[in-house]
């Protein structure tokens, strides 16, 4: 704010351009009529809005001025410092158009000279300067962002990028899940991000700006949420067809919490506890899910598509695609490729009578 | 109000004799054959316009329906693969397909008019690089028609764009497609680059030459130079796709980021390959309309060298995500920032170019005005993208969409709406009107800042690109109807435009010879200009030549050595001080360029649809064309004697 204030007034006190009337430039021909006054102050409005608007924005959206945790939070200060920056400079350019627009009415010379010192000054002087201050300022943040504020031990999350979702793995235990990384609140957790296909992108924009998941590499990043709550993230690479549904749901839990979930998931999946759960059950293990799917401490272990372990507790089907419930579920173990086109999933042949069975026991992995 | 034709003719009788007979060697009578045949740089120019313009049509209803089906969350208007082929598309069309060809055709009207030349260096190449640029649209589109267009995005990323991901035939017709037309950037920019050297009016050295035409050349070398790193990589691609290579198989020793760095090693260039010419119509325009020269000329000239040079150490700001070490990043960050200091000096010497004058706010002005205002706005963002921690944060979101709006919608298409206007009169000898000129203004700069200032805030809010659809609650249902109303204003604006142009070029009144008062030589032409451009090559003394009484003086002095009279011929120069040093022989007009061009294409089909032999007899054709074309042309001792 302090250096754009300071920018602005070092161009107005630029030395006025060198001038020497001479000789006339020729008049233009009758064609080109004085018009009426250009106002260029739609954007300036627009900026002042966006910023308004910006500033409040919150509840539900994954708002990168929003911050909640400390890398957002850096970006976010960087971002309102260059937004001044720009709105004075900007302010600048506004008023020279205008008070060329201005002044063409009035008598006398064009002016001849070339303004060569006013231009090397306004053009490249001030902004090297700025841009040096604001580059220290990226250099700073950059390192901030390198490095995790010290803090407990972090915890480590391996997420890999699949088309189109996430498999979240937490390599201290060996818990598994899909689409939903719980982490501790106010706690460090390092991420090893890699993909099983294309590229994808891990973004958390409350959290933390993106790093890339590369064939062939293993990239790090981390996180840390200051408090408790849900954090929507989405891929940010394009990676086909269904990259618009492949989001995921940072849960950033309280210490115990945390722990209370992560043991949850490192032992066996809940045990059916009705007769029809126990009949999914038996449906999930003899049908065709089996085949891709796990569920700890049954016989499906199969490894293609998401863990489904705790399903039943996770906010979406599909990486986004639809609202985690009976209805939806049912419908995407029928034919998910009405819900997500171009997903792995084919449609299940599984009878109209085993359904609903199948959906309690899927409903009851929590 | 040219000074030419104010001048007593030097003997009227004389001076139609000259005419009569340049015409005898540079007329070409209108005929079925000549369409295919024309080597005149302002056929080939307009060609590139019109050519050009059809196909930001195309990729600009590509755009409005992206947005329709955007307008709301969770609309089914598009299915995904249609939305993925439509705006990879819209992309590469917009970049390849109208940015860089609808300039060059600014540059292949302008360029030998500015320079007091009678055609391009080397006319018959200059055919050859149309054909080229049309028949690789052709493909392009034709793609969207046969259900199976590329659908990667306008970058392709590996490994989704390889194979085992996108087993279609799209991305095989992005690759050849790109480097089939890479052959015709690259003939346009050698010509560029040849005639601004050599074929300068006597007199126009170095520093007295338009800025315009500093901007096609710079350009012209950026191309010559960005152009090989996006071949190889279309070319490696199309290998890893057809004959299973494995160049960016990470299984196989392959690596994916290779493509990236190839690919952007090209892509940040072209950036400033489109935005350069687009500064150099602003350079022309400005200073007309501020009725006096343009202020610091030698720093505009150097900006542009020094963003040519720049924009190569710039390139790995594409990829900060991708998790390189940190001194890399420190190091292209630091480019990035410093690549905008040509650009704010630029920006400071239009300002002091209208504060000293007097600024008419004819339509052409008009237009660069919304180019300042909106181009500023996208160099601000672009800034923020050269630190590396923001980039991190918006990258491949909205915001990212928003940025480069601003700088290629800001920064190209208004100095190209600018340009069509003010050089109207020229191509076409027609004038327009003014009054739908500036509806047509009103609606396409309210339009464009209603489509992409929105996409700043989804952005932030953290919408990414190129998803199909969204889901409603997130913030961003406002932002996106807002930036769908817009698109249809800026629709409704730009065809308002080309209805004002079309209008203007069957009704339109007769253009006079220079409406504007300009300062660059194409204004000493008539409206339009004959085949030869001049009937006497002027002779340069200043930096303004048409405002300069010694130009026109020049015209009427009927030298032997710039009338030229005695066949096709115009002056060569030397390539700093534009000294007289001998005059060429031009080539005629000839179907070969046309020939050669259809061998390509076929060469192009038959390796698209692994019809091999086709490739080879498409090959054969063009190999055998081009032979007969560079064969030294029979000569008579005399002949080779006087030459």
């Amino acid at each position: 704010m302090l250096r754009a204030h300071r920018y602005v007034r070092l161009v107005f006190r630029a030395p006025p351009p060198v001038v020497t009337v001479g000789r006339r430039f020729p008049k233009g021909g009758g064609i080109l009529r004085a018009s009426r006054r250009v106002r260029p102050r739609y954007a300036a409005g627009a900026a002042v809005i966006a910023a308004t608007v910006l500033s409040g924005c919150g509840g539900g959206s994954p708002s990168a001025l929003d911050p909640a945790g400390p890398g957002a939070r850096r970006v976010e200060g960087l971002w309102w410092l260059l937004f001044w920056i720009s709105v004075g400079v900007f302010a600048v350019v506004l008023t020279g158009v205008g008070w060329a627009l201005a002044r063409r009415r009035r008598r006398g010379e064009v002016r001849r000279g070339d303004a060569t010192r006013f231009v090397v000054v306004a053009g490249a002087i001030l902004p090297f300067f700025v841009l040096t201050g604001v580059y220290g300022v990226g250099l700073d943040d950059m390192s901030a962002l390198t490095n995790p504020p010290a803090g407990a031990e972090p915890v480590t999350v391996d997420v890999t990028g699949h088309k189109w979702w996430w498999e979240v793995r937490y390599p201290a235990t060996g818990a598994v899940t899909a689409n939903e990384i719980h982490v501790p609140a106010g706690t460090t957790v390092r991420l090893r991000l890699r993909t099983a296909d294309v590229l994808h992108s891990f973004w958390v924009p409350q959290l933390m700006p993106k790093t890339d998941l590369i064939a062939g590499r293993i990239n790090e990043t981390w996180l840390r949420a200051d408090k408790p709550g849900r954090y929507r993230g989405q891929c940010a690479e394009y990676c086909g067809l269904q990259h618009a549904h492949m989001a995921f749901m940072v849960v950033a839990q309280p210490k115990a919490d945390f722990d209370a979930w992560l043991a949850r998931l490192t032992g066996p999946a809940p045990a059916p506890a009705t007769a029809a759960e126990r009949r999914g059950l038996q449906v999930f293990e003899q049908g065709t899910c089996a085949a891709c799917h796990t569920v700890r401490g049954t016989a499906a272990r199969g490894t293609v598509g998401p863990d489904l372990s705790m399903v039943g507790a996770r906010w979406s089907i599909g990486a986004g695609a639809a609202p985690n419930d009976a209805g939806h579920l049912g419908g995407w173990i029928a034919n998910s490729q009405t819900v997500k086109p171009g997903n792995a999933m084919p449609p299940q042949p599984v009878p109209a009578a085993d359904l609903p069975d199948l959906i309690a026991y899927l409903r009851s992995l929590r | 109000m040219s000074t030419v034709a104010q001048q007593p003719p030097a003997g009227a009788e004389a001076r139609a004799q000259l005419e009569e007979r340049l015409e005898r060697h540079w007329g070409e009578r209108p005929s079925l054959r000549s369409w295919f045949t024309t080597v005149d740089h302002k056929r080939i120019g307009r060609r590139y316009v019109v050519t050009a313009a059809v196909y930001f049509t195309l990729a600009g209803v590509e755009a409005s329906a992206l947005r329709t089906q955007l307008a709301r969350p969770g609309q089914r208007l598009l299915s995904a693969e249609e939305y993925d082929q439509l705006f990879t598309l819209h992309g590469t069309a917009m970049i390849f397909l109208f940015a860089t060809p609808m300039l060059f055709g600014f540059g292949n009207f302008l360029v030998p008019l500015m320079l007091g030349a009678r055609d391009m260096a080397f006319p018959r190449l200059n055919a050859f690089g149309y054909w080229i640029f049309l028949f690789a649209g052709l493909i392009m589109f034709s793609s969207l028609l046969a259900g199976d267009a590329p659908d990667g995005g306008w970058f392709a990323y590996v490994p989704l764009t390889t194979r085992p991901h996108s087993p279609g035939i799209g991305l095989d017709v992005y690759a050849l497609g790109l480097l089939f037309f890479g052959v015709s950037t690259t003939a346009g920019a050698i010509n560029f680059i040849a005639t601004a050297l050599k074929l300068r009016a006597p007199g126009m050295s170095l520093n007295r030459m338009p800025v315009f035409v500093w901007a096609i050349v710079a350009t012209s070398f950026m191309v010559i130079f960005a152009l090989p790193p996006l071949n190889l990589a279309n070319g490696l691609l199309f290998l890893d796709r057809r004959f299973g290579t494995h160049f960016f198989d990470v299984g196989r020793g392959g690596d994916v980021l290779l493509w990236q760095h190839l690919f952007w090693l090209f892509g940040h260039p072209d950036v400033y390959i489109i935005v350069i010419p687009a500064l150099g119509i602003v350079s022309a325009i400005l200073p007309t309309f501020a009725r006096r020269g343009i202020a610091a000329y030698p720093l505009i000239v150097l900006s542009l060298v020094a963003i040519a040079i720049v924009s190569f150490g710039v390139w790995v700001h594409h990829m900060f995500a991708t998790g390189l070490p940190r001194l890399s990043l420190s190091f292209f960050s630091a480019a990035s920032l410093l690549i905008t200091i040509p650009s704010g000096i630029q920006i400071f010497a239009w300002l002091a170019t209208m504060w000293l004058g007097r600024v008419v706010v004819g339509v052409p002005m008009l237009f660069v005005l919304g180019f300042l205002v909106t181009f500023v706005l996208g160099g601000f963002t672009g800034v923020m993208f050269g630190l590396v921690t923001f980039d991190q944060q918006v990258t491949d979101s909205y915001f990212v969409v928003a940025h480069f709006h601003y700088v290629l919608f800001g920064g190209a298409v208004f100095p190209i709406i600018a340009g069509l206007y003010y050089w109207l009169p020229k191509m076409t000898g027609r004038m327009f009107n003014e009054r739908l000129g500036r509806w047509a203004f009103a609606l396409v700069f309210g339009g464009m800042n209603l489509t992409f200032f929105p996409m700043h805030v989804s952005g932030m809010l953290g919408m990414p690109r190129r998803v199909y659809t969204y889901p409603a609650g997130l913030g961003w249902d406002a932002w996106n109807l807002l930036s769908t109303v817009g698109v249809f204003v800026l629709a409704a604006g730009l065809l308002l435009v080309l209805g004002g142009l079309l209008y203007a070029i069957r009704r339109g009144r007769p253009a006079p010879d220079d409406p504007w008062g300009g300062d660059t030589l194409e204004w000493v032409a008539s409206s339009p200009p004959r085949p030869y451009n001049f009937p006497v090559i002027p002779r340069v003394r200043s930096l303004h030549p048409a405002w300069d009484g010694r130009t026109a003086a020049s015209l009427a002095e009927l030298d032997s050595f710039r009338t030229l009279e005695e066949g096709r011929r115009t002056p060569v120069t030397s390539e700093l001080d534009g000294r007289y040093e001998w005059a060429a022989e031009m080539p005629e007009e000839s179907i070969r360029p046309f020939v050669t061009a259809v061998g390509l294409l076929v060469v192009v089909i038959g390796l698209l649809f692994r019809w091999y032999w086709v490739a080879g007899l498409g090959g054969l054709l063009a190999a055998g064309t081009i032979a007969g074309w560079l064969w030294p042309p029979e000569r008579t001792p005399e002949e080779a004697a006087a030459s």
